[in-house]
């Protein structure tokens, strides 16, 4: 068996069996439990709502149905967000502080295989988890409004890979920060890119394309934004008309689909973030 | 055949600091030596550059003939670190599971039972490391060390966390090891017990070495003490030739002699004349 896998082997044996674990299996159960209920409550709400007014060309229940499910998703990019900064926020620096890094690091194999193993259990763990929760979030809301979104499994999967960008970008955080730092670092970065999906939506109101520019910009140096930016748009795709302008001034408005170049600009990115991260660590000092 | 460790001229600067200031050092196969020196005089420093933890400013580490900090060495050696931790929700014979894949060790539950068997751990191998005592969690890094039949074993201060019956078993398992041509680096504040179990000593002190070699010939002969019917006549400075003429002398006074001892310096008094005002942390 190589280094890697081994690596990642007990990377995934320490993420299930960790205290962290239960706690994000509680706290997801927990927002399964009140999304479901916010979705029955809405739809029961919009039967009301549709038969008391003259909405013309809404489609009031593709336009709540598509409304909740790109709530979710911000709600699962966020919860996938705290696990992967739970898994790996201490993974070089603060595993090296606490001591338990010295004793496999002496261990015939490489200091980047060590890395690479713990990238991939933690975002196997991640990727797995988003789409699941995803997954969870898509039944929830057919089983209140009988639809499916546009698109089923493309928005999952930027999810899964949002989240693999925020496991890199913290492993290379963990090599360089003490792991109270990287948390932080982390959810900051987290936070400046949901910034940005506000300041395009902002740009695209107000027809600001400087703002936009910025704001793409962001979204591309932190591309689990562009790629959650890019879910939405999925989820979306074919909606038109007056039900299509009006799921844009929702939670959609930062949606913009990623274009054929993405997908190989996200790939790249975590390549270079961990080979920033696998540099750091053969020259760190343990 | 190439010695287990080589260090030559080894030198590791943390900014303005000297960490180490050019450190030659040997083990050959089969020996056990122990370094010694106050805290901060770079010891730990120079296990980890010998392990591949810290990386050199200057100078050469081998271990079996291979660079520090190869796959080569790493493969080659066991480590017992000062400050370690295995995971808490790790089982005992799990933690010696992982580290047996790490290091390639085809020994499986023979020598994951055989070396929990040595540190008396059997018992324990399902217990959770964090429901263990820290003795126990020290007693299960050094089967860890122990793992894939090491040519190199360096333990950074093993008996810390010991109690007296666990540091005979340590005592105990360094001799077998050395009878089985393991080489030993001993890290240790306890210069009773270096004393007692190393072929040989080197002094660390401010990133240099003080002194080195056999325990027998650091020390030297600091006097001579004669038991007479008085009570007992210090002759400070005589050496073991000069015991005849002494007691003749005596003898010749008309004392009555009871007994005679040739007084030599402990390693005590030679670490401590070795490190001077470095030496605030000397325990006995």
């Amino acid at each position: 068996m190589s280094g890697v896998a081994i690596v990642a082997g007990y990377a995934l044996r320490e993420s299930l069996r960790r205290r962290v674990f239960a706690v994000v299996l509680l706290l997801t159960l927990l927002f399964l439990g009140l999304y479901t209920f916010a979705v029955v409550k809405v739809f029961e709400e919009i039967g009301n709502f549709s038969t008391e007014r003259n909405l013309g060309t809404l489609d009031p229940t593709g336009f709540v149905a598509a409304t909740m499910l790109g709530l979710g998703m911000f709600a699962i990019l966020f919860l996938a967000t705290v696990l992967a900064v739970f898994l790996t926020l201490g993974a070089v620096r603060g595993d090296a502080e606490r001591g338990l890094l010295q004793p496999l690091v002496v261990r015939p194999l490489g200091r980047t295989s060590l890395l690479l193993g713990r990238f991939l259990a933690a975002g196997a763990v991640c990727a797995a988890y988003a789409l699941l929760i995803y997954g969870a979030a898509l039944v929830i809301v057919h089983q209140a409004s009988g639809r499916w979104p546009d698109t089923i499994l493309a928005p999952g999967l930027t999810l899964a890979g949002g989240a693999l960008v925020i496991v890199a970008l913290s492993l290379l955080g963990s090599v360089f920060l003490s792991a109270t730092a990287n948390g932080i670092v982390t959810f900051m970065l987290f936070g400046a890119g949901l910034v940005s999906g506000l300041m395009q939506s902002i740009a695209d109101a107000i027809s600001s394309h400087s703002l936009g520019r910025i704001a793409h910009d962001i979204a591309l140096a932190l591309p689990f934004e562009a790629l959650y930016q890019s879910g939405l748009h999925a989820l979306t795709a074919d909606q038109s008309g007056f039900t299509g302008t009006l799921i844009q001034l929702g939670p959609f408005g930062s949606s913009h689909a990623g274009g054929p170049w993405l997908d190989v600009w996200v790939l790249a990115y975590v390549v270079a973030v961990g080979a920033v991260a696998a540099w750091g660590f053969s020259r760190r000092d343990l | 055949m190439a010695a287990a460790l080589s260090v030559s001229a080894l030198r590791k600067d943390y900014g303005r600091t000297t960490a180490l200031g050019g450190v030659d050092l040997e083990v050959g196969e089969g020996e056990l030596v122990g370094l010694l020196g106050p805290n901060g005089a770079g010891k730990s420093t120079l296990v980890k550059i010998v392990c591949g933890l810290v990386r050199p400013s200057s100078g050469r580490a081998e271990v079996c003939g291979a660079p520090a900090g190869s796959r080569e060495a790493r493969a080659a050696l066991g480590y017992l670190a000062e400050l370690f931790r295995f995971p808490g929700w790790c089982r005992a014979g799990e933690v010696l599971e992982l580290h047996q894949k790490l290091a390639g060790s085809a020994g499986g539950a023979a020598e994951r039972r055989e070396l929990l068997e040595l540190v008396d751990l059997w018992d324990a191998r399902e217990r959770r490391v964090e429901a263990m005592s820290k003795g126990m969690q020290q007693r299960l890094g050094l089967a860890q060390a122990l793992i894939g039949g090491p040519r190199l074993l360096l333990l950074d201060e093993p008996t810390s966390a010991l109690d007296p019956v666990g540091r005979r078993m340590v005592r105990e398992l360094l001799e077998r090891l050395r009878e089985r041509g393991v080489a030993v680096l001993l890290n240790s504040h306890l210069l009773s017990e270096v004393e007692l179990v190393c072929d040989r000593v080197a002094i660390l002190s401010r990133g240099h070495v003080a002194a080195a070699g056999r325990p027998s010939e650091l020390s030297h002969a600091s006097g001579v003490e004669v038991e007479t019917a008085d009570g007992v006549r210090r002759f400070p400075g005589a050496v073991r030739e000069d015991a005849p003429r002494l007691v003749a002398q005596l003898v010749g006074e008309g004392a009555a002699i009871y007994g005679v001892r040739v007084v030599s310096t402990s390693l005590e008094d030679v670490y401590l004349e070795a490190v001077g005002d470095d030496a605030p942390e000397a325990t006995a």
